[in-house]
């Protein structure tokens, strides 16, 4: 065959299985709030459940061209960075698309869904959604500037854009992760992480007490539904890259598998045991805290 | 667009009497009469079937709390009664809701904003009545500003008797409302479509004409 049609159905498979670990891992989480909440909590597969059913809903408002395109940004993002990373180091099927300087690109990708989110959200004019479009917007902003430092260390440190390069670097063994070589970005990157994942405490964005659900208070039925098959695509997708950029890549599904679940659980025990920050509180401590890790960390990159 | 070409500037009266000009280009509501769905009742089959599967194991609760059989909804989800492993979730806007759980009583008030909220969710949606209050009024039957017959203003598709029902018997409804669904006759956003005259009739003799929008989905 072509071997770039191998190539797109391969990346096409990528994003489904991506999308599956991303499903069984949302059930989970859930899983696990309901226990800490002495609750049995919802069955595993239910978010697969309640996919179908929201894709069997009737869509009937018409809010305007953005309103449509929001979520397919949003579901485009998510799909852009699965295609855009190299999952598998030293696969050549399971890198897809992933070349040299891709880091840059995945950096506006993780932005660009949420700016499609605002719009589209924001197009509603449902008054919940724009609160939680400026408060969502503010806050991975601010989370973003402390990420954006500890990339950057990490590229400084490697001299090189490329993932593959910087996944690369840490093979052959343990000792040689950046969570080792560079402690202080891995840190770093490590509060980032939380900021961006919307789970507390800085989860203040969809607050379903108080402003109903945020963003999406006007989605319904289908595009409720792409945004629901984008959130696990796009959750998975981030923490992969995380996993590449400070945890030594993963060589085959199973170390991907293992490794990404154990990242992804760090939001979710942190979101089990801390309350919510307010917007202000989450800026000030993004500003505070990692920032100045951040910049430590490209500084320390000097002596070393 | 050839949708919106018959717009014009409409005037409708605030709760308070004062006249507002609303531009439909502005507007944030639709402008169609609900039609019944198109694959009710024609095409079923297993694409039919499985989907309505779906519908009856994810049920999405507008959280609206009405009258004093509300306070029986908060027992379901703490640990005891944990609606969620059966499906049961809760959703804070009636976009995103497939069941509209009336708990009790409806105040002359509060009617006006259920209303507007099941109008806004997305077919199809099912409505739960809580309480000897939904039925006949209970013990508000003949009290100036409650009303006494949840199902002249919109389809409801199971009752929970009881003043107040306890949580179990809300979990015995859900069951029986997924029989119904599972079955295809979970069919009350059809009946309300079809039937729109009758029902917006009866909400107007109540409400009269206070500048809601004739539909607003
Ligand atoms: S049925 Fe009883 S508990 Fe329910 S709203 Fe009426 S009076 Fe209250």
């Amino acid at each position: 065959m072509n071997p770039i049609i191998t190539k797109i159905l391969y990346a096409l498979l990528t994003v489904f299985i991506i999308w599956n670990i991303g499903m069984v891992l949302n059930g989970f989480t859930r899983k696990v709030y309901a226990r800490v909440n002495k609750r049995y909590g919802i069955r595993i597969y239910q978010p697969y459940i309640d996919l179908i059913k929201n894709y069997s809903l009737d869509t009937l408002v018409y809010h305007g061209v953005m309103y449509y395109l929001g979520p397919i940004f949003r579901l485009t993002s998510g799909v852009g960075m699965v295609l855009f990373i190299p999952l598998i180091y030293g696969s050549e099927i399971f890198s897809n698309f992933s070349f040299a300087g891709d880091a840059i690109l995945i950096l506006y990708f993780m932005f660009f869904g949420t700016l499609g989110m605002a719009l589209g959200s924001n197009e509603t004019g449902q008054p919940y959604s724009t609160i939680g479009v400026a408060r969502g917007l503010a806050q991975v902003t601010a989370a973003e500037v402390p990420l954006v430092l500890a990339f950057l260390s990490v590229f400084i440190q490697n001299q090189s854009l490329s993932i593959s390069e910087i996944v690369s670097v840490q093979q052959g063994g343990f000792m040689h992760w950046t969570m080792w070589t560079n402690p202080m970005a891995t840190a770093t990157a490590m509060l980032a992480y939380l900021g961006s994942m919307m789970r507390s405490p800085f989860d203040v964005v969809l607050a379903p007490q108080e402003i109903p659900i945020g963003p999406p208070t006007e989605y319904h039925g289908s595009f409720l539904a792409i945004l629901s098959t984008n959130r696990p695509i796009f959750a998975v997708a981030k923490t992969i890259l995380f996993v590449n950029m400070f945890f030594g890549g993963a060589t085959n599904w199973g170390m991907f598998i293992l490794k990404a679940t154990t990242l992804y659980m760090w939001s979710v025990v942190t979101g089990t045991i801390y309350p919510r920050f307010r917007v202000d509180q989450s800026i000030r401590f993004f500003l505070k805290v990692p920032l100045i890790m951040g910049l430590l960390s490209i500084l320390l990159l000097q002596f070393m | 667009m050839e949708k919106f070409k018959d717009f014009k500037k409409r005037t409708v009266i605030a709760p308070d009497g004062e006249k507002i000009e609303i531009d439909p280009m502005k507007d944030y509501y639709c402008d169609a009469i609900p039609t019944p769905r198109k694959d009710y009742d024609k095409i079923p089959g297993i694409l039919e079937n499985f989907k309505n599967w779906a519908r009856s194991e994810s049920l999405w609760i507008l959280a609206y709390g009405s009258g004093c059989g509300a306070i029986e909804m908060r027992p379901l989800m703490t640990p005891k009664h944990d609606a969620y492993r059966y499906g049961i979730q809760w959703r804070p806007t009636p976009r995103q809701a497939n069941l509209l759980m009336i708990s009790g009583y409806l105040s002359v008030k509060t009617l006006r904003i259920v209303v507007r909220a099941y109008e806004q969710m997305p077919s199809p949606k099912y409505v739960m009545g809580l309480g000897s209050c939904t039925i006949n009024g209970g013990m508000y039957w003949d009290s100036y500003n409650t009303i006494n017959r949840l199902d002249h203003f919109m389809p409801v598709d199971t009752y929970v008797t009881g003043c107040m029902p306890r949580p179990e018997a809300l979990i015995a409804g859900f069951d029986e409302l997924k029989k119904i669904i599972r079955a295809g006759k979970g069919v009350g956003a059809d009946k309300y479509a079809e039937n729109f005259a009758w029902y917006k009739e009866n909400q107007k003799k109540i409400l009269g004409d206070v500048g809601l929008p004739e539909y607003s989905w």
